[in-house]
């Protein structure tokens, strides 16, 4: 056993009303330099739609993630002999013109300077990249922003297109979703396989995957390596950038900037333990619909006392194994099952885990005071989104694991209804609870958690482990940023 | 006494550059030091562009590896006649010479006209093609036109033992006096280059991967010993 500690989040899709704030404070704090205009390192899609950069799930296309190749796992894109091969030209790598955008900002200055005339002046769109006026902007990060139901927009989404036969693009059969998306943070994470110089890693201490930038020589597998594209080439610096879960926010035992700011209070974020030996082993189980299951059984009990006794030995610390007990993260994803990860059919193990949302009822339920518990059951299996869909998303097409995340969640909702107002039946013995696999004391701490979890529930964070750290004492009131203050302050 | 400065200040002055420039860049400015690819911007031409380039530079300096460090007689103690050695170096080299001369061709032209990599090319990205294209035509000429309509010259006997006594710090001078100018005129313009490599792009040339192969995929960094 080799116990390592892992940061993750859940984003109860339920709770997002696609307001972009954490998109835009992400973007105020991290990415609001020139070269990196166009990255996002949290973005929010409308769902069905072809996401940023534009059909980031079209694997043929950029060729991320893993592959099993005779029971071996393989990079999609090619091994490094091919990658070495490759190396002057990358065929798989997205441009700014045809997959992201150019980014621009208003000629806001035109407004105050411009001369008396018959016409009101406008702010002209003007390139960010090259300072030259844009007339007319075609797309964006979000371009696509609320027009899932289009027959324009949305048989762009790969998960449509996989799903062409089921859905019907009827206009009466329209659903909407929306994804936010920040990087995985993966277990099996493939843009760090895919780096030349070695620049890209993870984090021992809480399994962070960063870019070390005086490394990085810009060789841009990493961008196209990632399945879910959310390593960015800063083209001003020419190295790779890439989302890194606030570490200096989380060392500090705060949450990322997107869940502080989080409108809808949907981001939870927590620490859980993990046996690295068995990574390898889960990324390659032969059917992908049973990968989910092969990603739950590398995590580890944090009450077990031999895992308490292990993770202690490996230089854990009493906050840390403290934390992954209360961790909000392993009550939801493995405990409760409800959190899903985003496709994991690509193997990397992704580490941002998604409460699938409920939502509309296809056939409006006609005498809802009078309904049965039991009657809520087919109920599930006519809600709005399609199940294909979310299982395209979460589960690499098992409806199976969908439906019965959607049951439960539909359970909590009867039970905390008929608690509060009443008008169902005796649900303790109902079909409801038995299909959904649960009981009413979890029921109501799930309610708790997803609905009322105050701030240091939803963000159980224990700060970096410093105590490893050399000196501490030298250490002591200096810059965090070593490069550029010296660690003994700013000397004048 | 030109010749002192052409053929033994020049080559010093210029490798003490290089070494210095690339320890003094390894050493402070490891955020610059990157292949700083436009692929981003622009990806048709620099297909074409970028792969002929690459793959004939590396032919070019296997050739010059061939023609320059590894003497003569190494060669007639396999038993290669110099007319075979000169048929392969001048058809080897002229296919090399091409591919590079086209891709920079190709290059240039894409850095000229395509606005967002102009308006990100420097001075010294604009100056590095343009002084590796004349290099490399000169290169080209001397192999595909000079070599095959005016002479076979045997710079075996003279570039190459000077080239190599520079290593030993007895630079043999002299050998280079009787060199036709094209010749002496492609290795200042060469040397040139190879001062500028520090201080331009040039330098992800020292960066080529060669240890990923033989690497784990997965890297774990602890946060405890990072590197400063």
């Amino acid at each position: 056993m080799r116990i390592k500690t892992q940061v993750c989040m859940v984003m109860h899709l339920d709770k997002c009303i696609g307001c972009h704030t954490c998109s835009v404070t992400c973007k105020n704090t991290w990415t609001n330099r020139p070269g990196v205009e166009y990255v996002w390192f949290n973005n929010v899609e409308t769902r069905p739609g072809p996401g940023y950069p534009k059909q980031w799930e079209n694997t043929d296309r950029f060729k991320g993630g893993w592959v099993l190749k005779n029971g071996k796992l393989r990079l999609r894109a090619g091994g490094p002999v091919s990658k070495l091969a490759n190396i002057f030209y990358n065929p798989n790598m997205a441009t700014i013109q045809e997959d992201f955008y150019e980014p621009w900002t208003y000629d806001f200055e035109h407004l105050f300077t411009a001369p008396k005339k018959d016409r009101v002046p406008v702010a002209r769109p003007k390139s960010l990249m090259t300072g030259k006026y844009i007339d007319k902007p075609t797309w964006s990060s979000n371009w696509d922003d609320d027009l899932a139901g289009g027959n324009e927009i949305a048989p762009t989404d790969p998960n449509v297109q996989k799903l062409q036969e089921h859905i019907k693009m009827e206009y009466e059969k329209t659903f909407m979703m929306y994804l936010p998306r920040i990087c995985e943070h993966c277990l099996n994470p493939s843009c760090v396989a895919s780096c030349p110089s070695g620049a890209l890693y993870k984090r021992d201490e809480d399994g962070i995957v960063l870019v070390d930038q005086e490394a990085c020589r810009g060789w841009r597998f990493c961008m196209n390596g990632c399945p879910y594209h959310k390593v960015y080439y800063n083209w001003n610096t020419h190295k790779a950038e890439k989302c890194h879960f606030c570490y200096p926010r989380t060392e500090a035992g705060l949450p990322t900037i997107c869940s502080e700011t989080c409108v809808g209070r949907i981001r939870y974020i927590g620490v859980v333990l993990y046996d690295a030996d068995k990574v390898k082993a889960a990324a390659s189980v032969e059917d992908p619909k049973k990968l989910y299951e092969a990603q739950l059984s590398v995590f580890l009990d944090p009450f077990d006392p031999e895992v308490i006794k292990e993770a202690r030995k490996a230089g854990i610390n009493d906050q840390w194994i403290e934390g992954a007990q209360n961790s909000p993260i392993y009550k939801m994803a493995m405990k409760w099952k409800i959190a899903l990860p985003l496709h994991p059919e690509y193997r990397t193990l992704p580490m941002v885990w998604y409460v699938p949302p409920l939502n509309p009822i296809m056939n409006h339920i006609e005498n809802e005071e009078e309904l049965a518990t039991d009657g809520y059951i087919p109920a599930v299996d006519q809600m709005r989104i399609p199940m294909e869909y979310l299982a395209s998303l979460l589960t690499a097409g098992d409806t199976g694991i969908i439906r019965h995340v959607l049951l439960k969640l539909t359970a909590m909702r009867v039970h905390m209804r008929a608690k509060t107002v009443g008008g169902v039946d005796d649900y303790k013995h109902s079909q409801l609870l038995k299909e959904a696999d649960t009981s009413v004391e979890e029921l109501e701490e799930m309610a708790r958690l997803l609905a009322v979890a105050k701030y240091n529930e939803r963000f159980v964070i224990p700060t970096g482990r410093r105590e490893m750290k050399d000196d501490l004492f030298y250490q002591q009131g200096a810059c965090s940023i070593e490069d550029l203050a010296p660690p003994e302050g700013m000397i004048r | 006494m030109s010749s002192i400065f052409w053929w033994v200040i020049l080559p010093y002055i210029v490798g003490t550059i290089l070494v210095l420039g690339t320890l003094y860049r390894f050493a402070y400015r490891q955020m610059s030091w990157a292949a700083p690819s436009t692929e981003i911007h622009e990806k048709k031409w620099l297909r074409i562009g970028s792969v002929c380039f690459h793959y004939g530079i590396l032919f070019a300096f296997i050739g010059h590896v061939m023609g320059i460090l590894i003497p003569r007689g190494f060669y007639l103690a396999l038993g290669i006649t110099d007319e075979v050695y000169h048929a392969f170096a001048i058809i080897g080299g002229a296919f090399a010479g091409l591919l590079v001369v086209i891709g920079l061709v190709i290059l240039l032209i894409r850095k000229i006209i395509h606005t967002r990599v102009r308006l990100h090319s420097t001075f010294a990205d604009f100056f590095t093609v343009i002084l590796v294209l004349v290099v490399a035509a000169l290169g080209t000429y001397i192999t595909a036109i000079y070599d095959v309509f005016t002479r076979e010259y045997e710079y075996r006997t003279t570039i190459g033992p000077w080239f190599r006594s520079l290593f030993t710090f007895q630079p043999k001078y002299h050998l280079m006096e009787s060199v036709p100018t094209i010749f002496k005129v492609h290795v200042i313009a060469s040397f040139l280059l190879f001062a500028s490599i520090p201080f331009t792009r040039l330098i992800h040339m020292f960066s080529f991967p060669i240890r990923y192969p033989f690497r784990a995929p997965q890297q774990y960094r602890s946060r405890s010993h990072f590197k400063r």
